[in-house]
């Protein structure tokens, strides 16, 4: 076992990762970070985002806007005291990003100009074309490169984390170049690993999302939170599961159903006209959507496909300078992976599994309740986005909490005390040694893509858009068993040297723990809120669930399961409202004529 | 669904003294790429053939790989464009580490060595808000920032082919990229590496590196408007010295 010693470990390198290290350096460069990443940084998922980033800019937009949006899109789950915090600070980071070169689309006065997103009631979306993930993460690897205290560890698989005497004192991690396992001791650790969208069949999500800083976490004590909420994203490529912005309806692309019609009228979020126009139709939040396409292929109004039922989305009329200009990479998308030219054709669409919005529970300072131990970007939840992320805040949450997580792992290595190396060492080891029991386990004749497609498929049998206590249990039955069948596998490649076999059955107990949380979390929630909505409990019920879900780790045994309240600071839970019965509601409001919204 | 035959190229230097081909049958989708291929041998025909990629989408980078000898992102090679047999090998011009997966370090020094980031020419504090820099100055150098660093313009390069101290495409156009910035001031001290003899003027003019590139970055243009740029600063030092930055 070979041995690093830094101060603060950061496991993961993409858009979190990048920034609470660049945070670090510029804080306290006598800091030592040893940044651990299972792929090269420019290859982390932040990569795939396309969309933009949210934070307030314009004049007429406001940071209770902002609040309110993301509060009410969240279904009141949020954790208002971390919105607060989290919409204050999303204009300075992004500015941060663009002092480091973040090429941001411009007006043309040269600002950074903003793009409309699902249930945003005015223009707060920074984006570079429909490139904006790529960008924020490329400026933020090539910005790290000149710090000198940020040593990286690239293509570092780590596999647990080390707690002695309840203080977080290191991870370990496989080089995937050699073989060796390599013991990071640190004073913190930070994981900012990504999320989890391979738990399910079809995914915008990249193969490295299998969820590992999430289960090491879990594995290691801190509670997964709110591990139901899984967001679809309205629109992916059939098939692929490729992601086309929802920025394409920013733009004004339009949703229609096999009669060409715009189906999203008929789901409280109309009128259809006139168009385009924010926080309505098109421009409803994800989960609604989502919801919308289920009720649509239930009354047959969807186009089958030999991937699955779908709609239409239809950006022609945006013409092709706009689309070129704004929407480049996702012609470039429909045309080559579906043979549709949005300037020309409409493209199939249906929801894909896009993002977890639970995950790691966190405090606002993104501390878990393991000292020394913190979490930032998909694989936490602190809880800014609820029961439903609103699209573009998730590239702003990796910044502020990023950075968060990264001063305060600083100041713990700053004030921490040495440990007991000779404990820490001995975890190490027996860290060390579950690995190589791994890679000897007997051929059972068990195979792990057997055992990972139907973790997956019935994932998304029990936990997709629609739930019911039956599928649910169904499918928490099967993925007891799956568990049970996992130590049936075998490693097969016996090579030292980048073995991705392994890797992959590390990554697939890591799936299997998080899939787990996941429908355990779900079975248990009896309402419908958010992007958890079950046939069996249609309503939200603050009553019993205005609270998050604690998933604890048992062993072999599925997750203990607690409850924690939200923080409400300002926002009461009230009905979720867009398109025209948002308007009427807030003419009421003004006590003005109520009708009056409806042309607004 | 059609079968393929599949070649893929396996090393493992544990056991391997050289390089081989292995043959693998898969029964293919009409719209699977060659990735997708490759993936069904992992899951279904042998578990230790090593490769990366991660995105399926051609903007993470991970995939670079020769498809019949062409550098290829497989997440977007079609099969249908190979009508006969397919051929997977390592990236060219790289050393092997194992099956299709190549060492990489040879570029993140050489990226590392370019100083990819703003070096600013007038440091601003974020309470003073954002830079201005039009849709017109952005223009000037955006096509630089869609490097993926896939490398295939690497394993495409003739002259990186023959000297590996060749600081190379996707390098030299992320070095232009920043120096075009408006917001930067750092091209002098970019210069050392960019105008060396394996800088910009190692470079022949082949344009194998712009027709290779999967996200139709010209490094060959930037390459070549850099060696303007650095002749320029060049002669500038002997007629007006006093305008060295």
């Amino acid at each position: 076992m070979e041995i690093v010693s830094a101060d603060v470990a950061i496991v993961g390198a993409g858009g979190a990762g990048l920034r609470a290290a660049i945070a670090i350096a510029q804080e306290d460069p006598s800091l030592k970070v040893a940044l651990i990443s299972k792929v090269y940084p420019m290859r982390s998922h932040t990569v795939a985002a396309e969309g933009g980033a949210a934070g307030v800019i314009r004049a007429e937009d406001s940071l209770e806007n902002h609040f309110n949006d993301t509060v009410a899109g969240g279904d009141w789950l949020t954790d208002q005291d971390a919105v607060e915090l989290f919409i204050e600070d999303a204009p300075r980071q992004l500015i941060q990003l663009e002092h480091w070169g973040c090429p941001w689309s411009r007006t043309p006065e040269g600002q950074p100009n903003t793009r409309p997103f699902g249930g945003m009631k005015i223009e707060r979306t920074w984006f570079a074309a429909d490139k904006s993930g790529f960008h924020i993460l490329h400026t933020l690897f090539q910005t790290s490169i000149q710090f000198e205290s940020i040593q990286r560890f690239d293509e570092f698989y780590a596999t647990d984390l080390i707690l002695d005497d309840g203080q977080c004192r290191g991870v370990v991690a496989i080089e995937m170049r050699t073989g060796q396992i390599t013991l990071f001791k640190a004073k913190s650790v930070v994981i900012a690993a990504g999320g989890a969208g391979k738990i399910f069949p079809f995914t915008t999500n990249g193969a490295i999302k299998t969820g590992d800083g999430m289960a090491m976490a879990y594995r290691a004590g801190v509670p997964l939170k709110d591990m139901e909420f899984v967001q679809y994203h309205p629109t992916g490529l059939p098939g692929t599961g490729i992601l086309l912005t929802e920025g394409c309806r920013g733009e004004g692309g339009i949703l229609v159903n096999k009669d060409g019609y715009r189906y999203l009228q008929d789901y409280g979020l109309g009128p259809p006209d006139p168009w385009p126009r924010k926080k309505a139709m098109e421009l409803g939040p994800r989960d609604r959507l989502s919801q919308a396409f289920w009720h649509e292929q239930q009354k047959g109004n969807t186009i089958p496909t030999a991937y699955g039922d779908t709609v239409l989305l239809d950006m022609r009329h945006l013409g092709e300078k706009k689309i070129n200009e704004r929407l480049p990479f996702v012609r470039d998308l429909a045309s080559s992976y579906m043979g549709k030219d949005p300037v020309h054709e409409p493209v199939p669409v249906r929801p894909v599994v896009h993002y977890m919005m639970g995950g790691i529970h966190t405090n606002i300072d993104a501390a878990t309740p393991v000292s020394g131990l913190f979490a930032a970007g998909e694989c936490a939840c602190v809880s800014i986005n609820g029961a439903n992320r609103l699209g573009s805040n998730s590239l702003t949450e990796l910044l502020v909490f990023g950075r968060r997580a990264g001063l305060g792992a600083a100041e713990v290595a700053r004030r921490s005390a040495a440990g007991n190396d000779a404990a820490v060492e001995a975890k190490g080891r027996e860290a060390e040694a579950r690995i190589v029991a791994l890679t000897q386990r007997e051929d059972k004749g068990e195979s792990l893509a057997t055992v990972r497609d139907a973790m997956s498929s019935t994932l998304e049998e029990g936990a997709g858009i629609y739930r019911t206590e039956a599928s649910m249990k169904a499918t928490c039955d099967v993925l007891a068993q799956l568990r049970q069948r996992e130590p049936d596998i075998c490693v097969k490649d016996k090579s030292k040297v980048f073995n991705t076999d392994l890797m992959g059955l590390l990554e697939l107990q890591a799936m299997l723990q998080v899939a787990q949380t996941v429908a355990v979390s779900a079975l248990a929630r009896q309402e419908s809120r958010g992007s958890h909505q079950r046939l069996d409990f249609e309503k939200r019920d603050d009553e019993r669930y205005l609270k998050h879900t604690l998933a604890a780790y048992r062993g072999a045994e599925e997750p203990e399961l607690s409850y924690l309240d939200v923080v409400i600071t300002k926002s009461q839970p009230a009905e979720r409202l867009y398109g025209g019965a948002a308007d009427a509601a807030a003419a009421k409001k003004k006590g003005d004529d109520p009708g009056a919204g409806k042309a607004a | 669904m059609r079968q393929i035959e599949l070649e893929i190229l396996r090393y493992d230097p544990e056991t391997d003294s050289e390089p081989h081909f292995e043959t693998y049958q898969v029964p293919c989708d009409e719209n699977w790429v060659v990735l997708d291929a490759i993936n069904h041998v992992k899951d279904h025909i042998d578990r230790s053939v090593t490769y990366r990629w991660s995105c399926h989408m051609a903007v993470c980078g991970s995939c670079g790989m020769m498809v019949n000898g062409e550098p290829m992102l497989s997440c977007k090679a079609f099969i249908r464009d190979y009508p006969g047999k397919i051929r997977v090998e390592p990236l060219a011009n790289f050393p092997i580490e194992k099956d299709l997966v190549v060492v990489m370090d040879d570029f993140m020094e050489k990226l590392k060595a370019s100083k990819p980031y703003i070096i600013p020419k007038e440091p601003k504090s974020v309470d003073e808000g954002a830079y201005t820099q039009t849709p017109l100055q952005l223009e000037a150098f955006r096509q630089y920032a869609m490097c993926i660093n896939c490398m295939l313009c690497y394993a495409a390069c003739p002259q990186y082919a023959l000297n590996d101290e060749f600081v190379g495409p996707a390098a030299l156009a992320l070095t232009y990229r920043y120096n075009m910035d408006s917001r930067d001031g750092g091209k002098a001290q970019r210069a050392a590496m960019f105008a060396k003899s394996e800088g910009v003027w190692e470079c022949s003019f082949v344009g194998a590196c712009s027709e290779a590139c999967p996200k139709h970055v010209d490094p060959a243009q930037a390459i070549q408007l850099g060696k303007m740029d650095s002749a320029i600063d060049y002669f500038k030092s002997f007629l007006m010295p006093w305008s060295r930055s």
